[in-house]
């Protein structure tokens, strides 16, 4: 293809991905000043921030004006196991309630309290009732509100639009820096090249690799695979979260998010016996904030000051890991779950006031209705704590020009995260990373950037590729043989066998999908989407199996049966990924950033 | 428990296209996408279909089943017999991309039109108050997951090209009654709703409303007062008279 024929957009910052993180990383763009572009693989609105159910954590003081950004900075470091990056959950607690009053400026119309502010709701691991939310579709109206926000700030979106590479120059310092992307139109197939000095990641996760997930098919790691091949470095990919309470029944929809409000607003969890196990797993780290026993967990409700959490309520990490354990115990429900009971506990009004689409998922697909039977619930890979390296004020990358947020950066939550801080998290990191961009991007000292015509063109070779070989390889069964390899082998419990046996699996698969074979023609061919896709799953997958491998401890979204406690030598250590111009990845150990002590402070007091 | 099921699926592009038999081997509890995934994957790998969270909260993939609007994720095959014949085709209101994916840019060009929420200050304390029972309104129509399903349903676009440019439809009366009922807002979009949405068009069928995955009430609970509120507005001479005596509604009209 002649150069002349390629379609060429100008902009200064170009946000790739349009869930939360993206669409307010280009409103602040926007609104500093940079010509902004949105590219998004799906149709504006649809991203998997429309999937969040319970809520947006921020110490607004709403509910209980105890809480304050110090307590949920600690809540967010120790719900990490202290491995989050100390000032991004800092930030991120000092930020998040401007953020949420920002979506209400905009038109949210979040659940009130009686005193008609915004209401509040208890999540696991969360001190204080802290959630803002809207019934049960908080993550719908976050991607609404903001959707509506970029229209009316009239931003360029880009839909049904795929980024496959980053494209770059060498300032002259000999820096690689960014100079623009490489992209095609899901719907004609044809290619197009954004000019931009700045490129803000947002791309989500990267759920798409395991085979029971809650995430959709857009969750390929395209944004970690696209830093990784600018040069740019991952930290901790090792830690994946599974979600304690997915659907399990029936076959189709496994995986289906559950949300925890369930169990916020009351919803136990039992095993086949009847039994409420939750008060079996209590680690020695939360016994004193945790309740040990029923008639404590049930006051807890209306009495927070006097009475300690519920255990089904500990950081998400503990309660998968526990499901885990009873199932593989013998005393799991028929389908292979656990029971989450909320029908015995609340009334039908409240249930499906407070949990209207979970009444609904459940009724439409599962034939229960859980105002009247406990539904039947089981882990699913829901969130990657692992994301490209940033500069937490910023979200710059270590390359020049290149920024990140959202559940494609990593750092902010350490090994776990709290539910309720990822609707925060691209908020507050989506402005900062808007932002910066921006003003790089307006401010560039070197002169714009260039794109050489040659990476153009591999570019362009890359992508047809698929189409040239006859007879290759089903990007389809490719990917299921991925899911499989990630689900089984790099899964909720690891060993150092199954770890290894995994990277080997990887590098056949790997092998394999250089020799991928589509059908058809350009025009809207999924077979062919997936051909592109499937190396950054694979890429991604790898690093998560060489971290997981690495750490020999387990903490948070990271359990090893062979090393089954945390470890304190590993308490201070992040492990690092990059990769070489071929695509070969290394590994390297790094310490933690130093906490400065007045934060510090925060953890010795009881 | 697995049966083979036939499918029929529409495909082509703009220049036409035809309905294609397929059998797939289907399980217990699988809905529609699940059968259109394993043609997709064993089948036809170029089956073009939009989808993305498969649990009826992104409003992604709609599309005609037996003729209905529906969401195919939330179409079980249960609702079915296994002798029974599906068949699935694009959304006949919106011009064909492929197969089963149409070209709803229509709405994303309506959803332009409409100007944005204009709320009045914040509290002192930089917070807004409002109560739940004033926002619960809104809330129900801010449940649309933008599906399309009922502006695809909806006569006056699917039988009537020639209204589009006239017409927003059911989806966007939803966010002009969301505006017009929010507690905080400042703007009065009524004038708007009739003369550039086209809210008169709308002869309250309810085809709406029948076809919304999100049992939103978009007839009863947005159109009809909606209608009501544009035509308080013009004619009501109390409303009138109200207005030339004391400022009831000091909203900016756009």
């Amino acid at each position: 293809m002649s150069s002349t024929e390629l379609e060429t957009h100008t902009y200064d910052v170009v946000v790739v991905g349009a869930g939360g993180a993206g669409l307010r990383a280009a409103i602040a763009a926007h609104e500093a000043g940079a010509r902004t572009a949105i590219v998004c693989k799906s149709l504006l609105g649809k991203a998997h921030t429309v999937m969040a159910e319970g809520g947006i954590a921020a110490a607004m003081g709403n509910v209980y004006p105890d809480d304050n950004w110090r307590v949920h900075f600690r809540d967010t470091m120790r719900g990490g196991k202290m491995l989050n990056h100390w000032r991004m959950a800092q930030l991120h607690a000092q930020e998040a309630a401007d953020r949420v009053l920002e979506l209400e400026e905009w038109g949210a119309l979040f659940d009130r309290t009686p005193d008609g502010l915004i209401s509040q709701r208890d999540f696991g691991g969360h001190r204080f009732a802290r959630l803002a939310h809207v019934g049960d579709r908080t993550g719908l109206e976050m991607i609404r509100t903001l959707q509506q926000r970029a229209v009316a700030l009239d931003i360029d979106v880009f839909m049904e639009c795929t980024v496959t590479e980053l494209l770059h120059d060498t300032d002259h310092d000999g820096v690689q820096r960014i100079s623009g992307a490489f992209a095609y139109w899901r719907e004609s197939g044809r290619f197009l090249v954004f000019e931009a000095p700045a490129v803000v990641l947002a791309t989500g996760g990267i759920g798409k690799s395991y085979q029971v997930t809650s995430n959709s098919w857009e969750y390929t790691g395209d944004g970690h695979a696209l830093a990784l091949r600018s040069g740019a470095s991952l930290v901790n990919m090792e830690f994946v979260q599974f979600h304690p309470t997915g659907m399990v029944w029936p076959p189709s929809v496994r995986g289906i998010l559950v949300t925890e409000s369930v169990r916020g607003d009351g919803g136990v969890l039992r095993n086949s016996e009847g039994k409420r196990f939750m008060f079996d797993y209590i680690p020695e780290f939360f016994k004193g904030e945790t309740a040990d026993s029923e008639e404590e967990a049930d006051r807890w409700y209306e009495d927070k000051k006097n009475n300690r959490r519920p255990p089904e309520l500990l950081p998400r990490d503990e309660v998968a890991r526990a499901i885990n354990s009873e199932v593989k115990a013998g005393r799991g429900s028929p389908h292979g779950g656990i029971f989450l009971d909320i029908a015995s506990r609340r009334d039908a009004a409240f249930i499906q006031r407070r949990l209207p689409s979970m009444y609904h998922q459940f009724k439409e697909l599962a034939d229960v209705d859980i105002t009247a039977e406990p539904m039947e619930i089981g882990p699913t890979c829901h969130y990657v704590m692992g994301g490209v390296e940033v500069d937490p004020d910023t979200g710059g990358s270590v390359v020049p020009g290149l920024y990140a947020a959202g559940e494609v950066a990593g750092g902010m939550h350490g090994s776990n995260r709290l539910g309720g801080n990822s609707l925060s998290d691209l908020l507050v990191f989506g402005r900062r990373a808007g932002a910066s961009a921006a003003e790089f991007a307006t401010k560039l000292e070197q002169g714009r950037p260039q794109i050489a015509s040659q990476s153009v063109q591999d570019a362009s070779e890359a992508a047809v590729a698929p189409f040239a070989l006859d007879g290759g390889e089903n990007p389809y069964t490719l990917q299921r043989e991925l899911q499989q390899v990630m689900q089984d082998l790099v899964g909720i419990i690891r060993t150092e066998a199954e770890l290894t046996e995994s990277l080997r699996r990887l590098a056949d698969l790997k092998r394999r999908a250089g020799e991928l074979s589509v059908e058809g023609h350009r025009q809207y061919n999924p077979g062919w989407h997936l051909s592109l896709d499937l190396p950054n799953m694979l890429m991604v997958s790898e690093c998560i199996a060489m971290a997981a491998l690495e750490r020999t401890e387990s903490r948070g979204g990271h359990t090893r049966e062979d090393f089954p406690a945390s470890d304190d030598s590993w308490g201070g250590s992040n492990l690092v990924l990059t990769a070489d111009p071929t695509g070969g990845l290394s590994l390297k150990r790094q310490d933690l950033p130093q906490m400065p002590d007045e934060l510090r402070e925060l953890f010795e007091v009881k | 428990m697995g049966y083979q099921l036939s499918m029929r699926l529409w495909r082509g592009d703009r220049e036409g296209g035809a309905l294609q038999d397929f059998a797939v081997e289907v399980e217990e509890g699988e809905v529609v996408l699940d059968a259109i995934h394993r043609v997709q994957a064993t089948q036809a790998g170029d089956l073009a279909v939009r989808w993305n969270c498969k649990a009826g909260k992104c409003g992604s993939c709609s599309a005609e089943i037996n003729g209905r609007s529906r969401l195919m994720c939330m179409t079980r095959l249960s609702d079915f017999g296994p002798q029974d014949v599906i068949t699935v085709t694009p959304l006949r209101a919106f011009p064909v991309v492929r197969d089963l994916v149409t070209d709803v840019s229509y709405n994303y060009a309506k959803a332009r039109e409409l100007p944005a929420f204009a709320p009045t200050p914040p509290d002192a304390d930089g917070k807004r108050r409002m109560m739940q029972a004033d926002v619960e309104r809104g809330q129900e129509f801010r449940k649309c997951i933008e599906c399309f399903l009922c502006q695809n349903t909806c006569h006056v676009i699917r039988d009537h090209e020639e209204n589009k440019p006239a017409f927003a439809g059911p989806r966007f009366f939803l966010r002009y009654a969301e505006l017009d009922m929010h507690p905080l807002d400042t703007h009065d979009r009524r004038e708007l709703a009739q003369s550039a949405a086209g809210i008169g068009l709308c002869n309250i069928t309810k085809c709406c409303t029948e076809v919304c995955p999100e049992n939103i009430k978009i007839t009863d609970n947005a159109i009809i007062p909606m209608k009501e509120r544009v035509v308080d507005r013009k004619y009501d001479p109390l409303v009138w008279l109200g207005s030339k005596i004391r400022r009831r509604d000091d909203r900016t009209e756009l």
